[in-house]
């Protein structure tokens, strides 16, 4: 377990040539070929969760015995090739050339198995040893393929071990196998592709030219070829390396073989093809599998769209009918509970210490941390469509609403994560391989409704519109959601011009859910929920504690109070008086606050008083404009935090915390303004 | 209104169900190294899964579905292929 709670050695500076006591495998894999699966069977909970150092990269590395040995193990980026086309790529190469695994493990699909051994044609070519772990042999089998292990092993060169990791079934023979290349039982003879003919003298010739320049670790021999392929990063590090003649004659070659790139990748499916010819048997043509029978529903652009309305439906539905029930017990007996026994406990301690935990910790952090069942069921709902295949399919029908946009489907996926919580909504836009989609993704994703607002609005909308509640609950959804549009298509317009990035996406195919990776999913977004709500909410609920009680301890002429009376003209202008300006400004630490601050700055606690209190206090008009002020208001604290840290700048930050600013001012004033010239 | 088989076309021009084989790719190195990665290569059969004359595209390649934006799919040249 130390071993990996320790910070990773960045792997620009790491140079350990095989001196790590314990042995060190990386796992490597295309997307959608079950390697997080494999990862948490191997691991279990021994794993650890955090980035690539300076990237925003998912980086999960674990343990696991080894006949008693303790054996690290670090999961690879999913990648298809490992061409400098995105960071992921160059993660996952420079991994395996700087920290040198002593064995590498790709996991590939016997259901896509021509496709996925592409990544294994590039690593075997590397100087770390390498396993094929044969993966899904199940699907392939329901797709009626037949696959001989013993010839796709010969012909590969290395050992290939057949697995299917939702069942846990090859699990013992790969560690046999990987315990037998580490104690050097089993001799590797890789059989390595070969770029297609016309090219081979170029190829020989680049490699000749750059030798004696190529820095360490990199061989001469790979990075010639990935010139040919014109790899970016290569490309660049060359360019500093040599001498201009040489870099001249590289230049020189280079043009005139500049549709290397599909050459070399022909050599490598002309390599697969070959292996798979002698290894596969085919079922005659015309089947119709599974997956083909299940997108024609799905995948269709109007049933897909039908279908994907039912399916959120019953997530919410799900969602709120059993984690409601969980929340509000929570809320009365959990954190009222411990109020009431820290208040009993600390009876004796000044008041202001009691004040502070009941009031400040217990009433900010605690509040929030009752959502925690809501956002577990949902995180568990959204974990299982994704395991199963089906968000890709989400994504695919989103795609024509998302243009509208300039995003593109894959950018759903994180916005439907948002009505749980913003915060891994933001985290979650890493799926999306554009850097401009990626950051306008993030830039829209606050105006999703998440489940905190949500409780605010339906509380409100509950007070004040009775039987109408739901009506107007849903309106305020229906309003955010088209604000985000509105949004997105402005800023589209206006920062990136416009630009649209390729929509390029697998379409898995459908499979039987494995209950560990939607389990491991729900457990880590929790974790980092609650990490944040042990962080950020805690610190901001501390300083908003401290407002309320300074100078005197009354909260009618405190710090806040004041600051609620200076900016009440601005609250004005939407009906907003400075209790509710005071609220809306709470509800900056965690949205659900707004509900306790009105609490506090009413004198009427929570509950029916509140509501009581509520409709004598203020308008129809009022409390429509401030329901629109909560729904738009500026992102939680949390969520600015993982703004923050997503888009690495506080510019893009700030830049959404005044949009949102205007536009929720913007909004709340329109609807207060139209309600009372309609007089309701 | 169907071009003739052996005539190349863009991929975009596949109607659902219709078999090509793959002759070129147009664009960029990003895009042309992503498609290369995912199987695009010349010379490999494509089956159009789904074309409904607006929208993303599902196209068949080595086992694989892949859903292409129509922007990318105009940039793989195609022949017909009736098997």
């Amino acid at each position: 377990m130390k071993e990996i709670a320790q910070d990773f050695v960045p792997i620009a500076t790491a140079k350990t040539i095989n001196e790590h006591k314990t042995p060190l495998i990386a796992l490597a894999g295309q997307p959608n070929m079950g390697k997080s699966t494999l990862f948490n069977l191997l691991t279990g909970l021994n794993q650890h969760v955090g980035n690539w150092s300076g990237k925003t990269v998912e980086r999960r590395e674990g343990t696991f015995a080894l006949n008693g040995q303790t054996v690290r193990l670090v999961d690879l980026p999913g990648t298809y090739s490992l061409t400098a086309n995105s960071p992921e790529e160059v993660i996952a190469r420079e991994f395996i050339l700087r920290e040198q695994p002593d064995v590498v493990v790709a996991l590939v699909s016997a259901a896509n198995l021509e496709r996925s051994l592409y990544l294994v044609a590039e690593l075997i070519s590397l100087p770390s040893p390498l396993i094929v772990a044969l993966n899904m042999l199940d699907v392939a089998e329901q797709e009626g393929l037949r696959i001989d292990v013993e010839i796709l092993q010969a012909a590969l060169g290395v050992p290939v071990v057949p697995l299917v990791a939702t069942r846990a079934q090859g699990v013992q023979e790969l560690l046999n196998v990987i315990r037998n290349v580490l104690n050097g039982e089993t001799v590797l003879m890789p059989r390595l592709p070969e770029i297609r003919a016309d090219h081979r003298q170029a190829l020989r010739e680049i490699s000749h030219l750059i030798s004696g320049y190529v820095p360490d670790p990199y061989p001469t021999e790979w990075v010639a070829l990935k010139l040919l392929e014109g790899d970016s990063e290569l490309t660049q590090l060359m360019q500093r390396q040599l001498p201009e003649e040489v870099e001249q004659a590289v230049h020189n070659i280079l043009i005139q073989h500049d549709d290397a790139l599909m050459a070399v990748a022909s050599g490598r499916y002309e390599w697969i093809g070959r292996i798979i010819r002698a290894a596969v048997e085919r079922p005659p043509i015309g089947q119709i599998s599974l997956t083909e029978k299940l997108d024609r529903w799905a995948a269709h652009p109007f049933w897909g769209l039908i279908l994907l309305g039912l399916v959120l439906g019953v997530v919410f539905w799900v969602t709120f009918s059993i984690g409601s029930p969980i929340q509000e017990w929570l809320t009365t007996h959990g954190i009222g509970g411990l109020a009431s026994w820290v208040s009993a406990a600390l009876q004796n301690a000044p008041a202001w210490t009691r004040s502070l935990v009941v009031d400040g910790i217990l009433g900010g952090v605690g509040s929030v941390l009752t959502f925690l069942p809501i956002l577990a069921i949902f995180f568990g709902a959204f974990g299982l469509l994704e395991d199963v295949g089906y968000m890709a399919r989400a994504a695919y029908v989103m795609d024509n609403f998302m243009h509208l946009m300039g995003l593109h489907g894959k950018s759903f996926l994180p916005l439907f994560l948002g009505f749980g919580c913003n915060v891994p909504a933001v985290m979650g836009s890493r799926v999306i391989d554009s850097e401009k989609s990626r950051l306008l993704t993030i830039l829209v994703t606050p105006f999703i409704p998440c489940t905190a607002r949500l409780a605010v609005v339906a509380f409100i909308a509950a007070a004040f519109f009775g039987r109408y509640a739901t009506v107007v609950s849903l309106g305020y959804v229906v309003l955010s959601i088209v604000v985000l549009f509105l949004s997105g298509i402005f800023l589209n317009r206006l920062i990136f011009k416009g630009e649209r990035s390729a929509f390029i996406m697998e379409m898995p195919l459908y499979h039987i859910p494995n209950w560990r990776t939607v389990g491991l999913l729900v457990w880590q977004r929790s974790l980092a929920f609650i990490q944040k709500a042990g962080t950020t909410i805690l610190s901001f609920s501390i300083v908003l504690w401290v407002l309320t009680v300074l100078p005197n301890g009354k909260l009618e002429s405190s710090y806040l109070a004041l600051f609620g009376h200076w900016i009440e003209p601005i609250g004005n202008l939407m009906g907003l008086d400075w209790r509710l300006t005071v609220a809306l400004l709470s509800s900056f630490v965690a949205k659900e606050n707004a509900i306790a601050t009105l609490g506090i700055v009413l004198g009427s606690g929570e509950g029916t008083a509140l509501a009581q209190t509520l409709i004598a206090a203020y308008s129809h008009a009022s409390a429509l404009a401030f329901l629109a002020a909560t729904m738009l208001f500026v992102p939680c604290a949390a969520t600015v935090a993982v703004m923050r840290q997503e888009t690495g700048s506080w510019k893009w930050t700030f830049l959404n915390i005044s949009f949102m600013l205007i536009v929720s001012f913007a909004f709340s004033g329109a609807i207060y303004w139209i309600a009372t010239s309609l007089e309701v | 209104m169907a071009k003739p088989n052996g005539m190349d076309c863009s991929l975009i021009d596949l109607q659902t169900g219709e078999h090509a084989l793959m002759v070129d790719m147009r664009g960029g190195k990003g895009l042309v190294g992503r498609l290369t990665s995912l199987g695009f290569t010349p010379g490999v059969e494509l089956t159009m899964i789904q074309n409904m004359g607006r929208g993303p595209l599902i196209v068949l390649v080595r086992d694989t579905r892949i859903a292409l934006g129509r922007g990318e799919a105009a940039q793989i040249l195609v022949k017909r292929n009736d098997r």
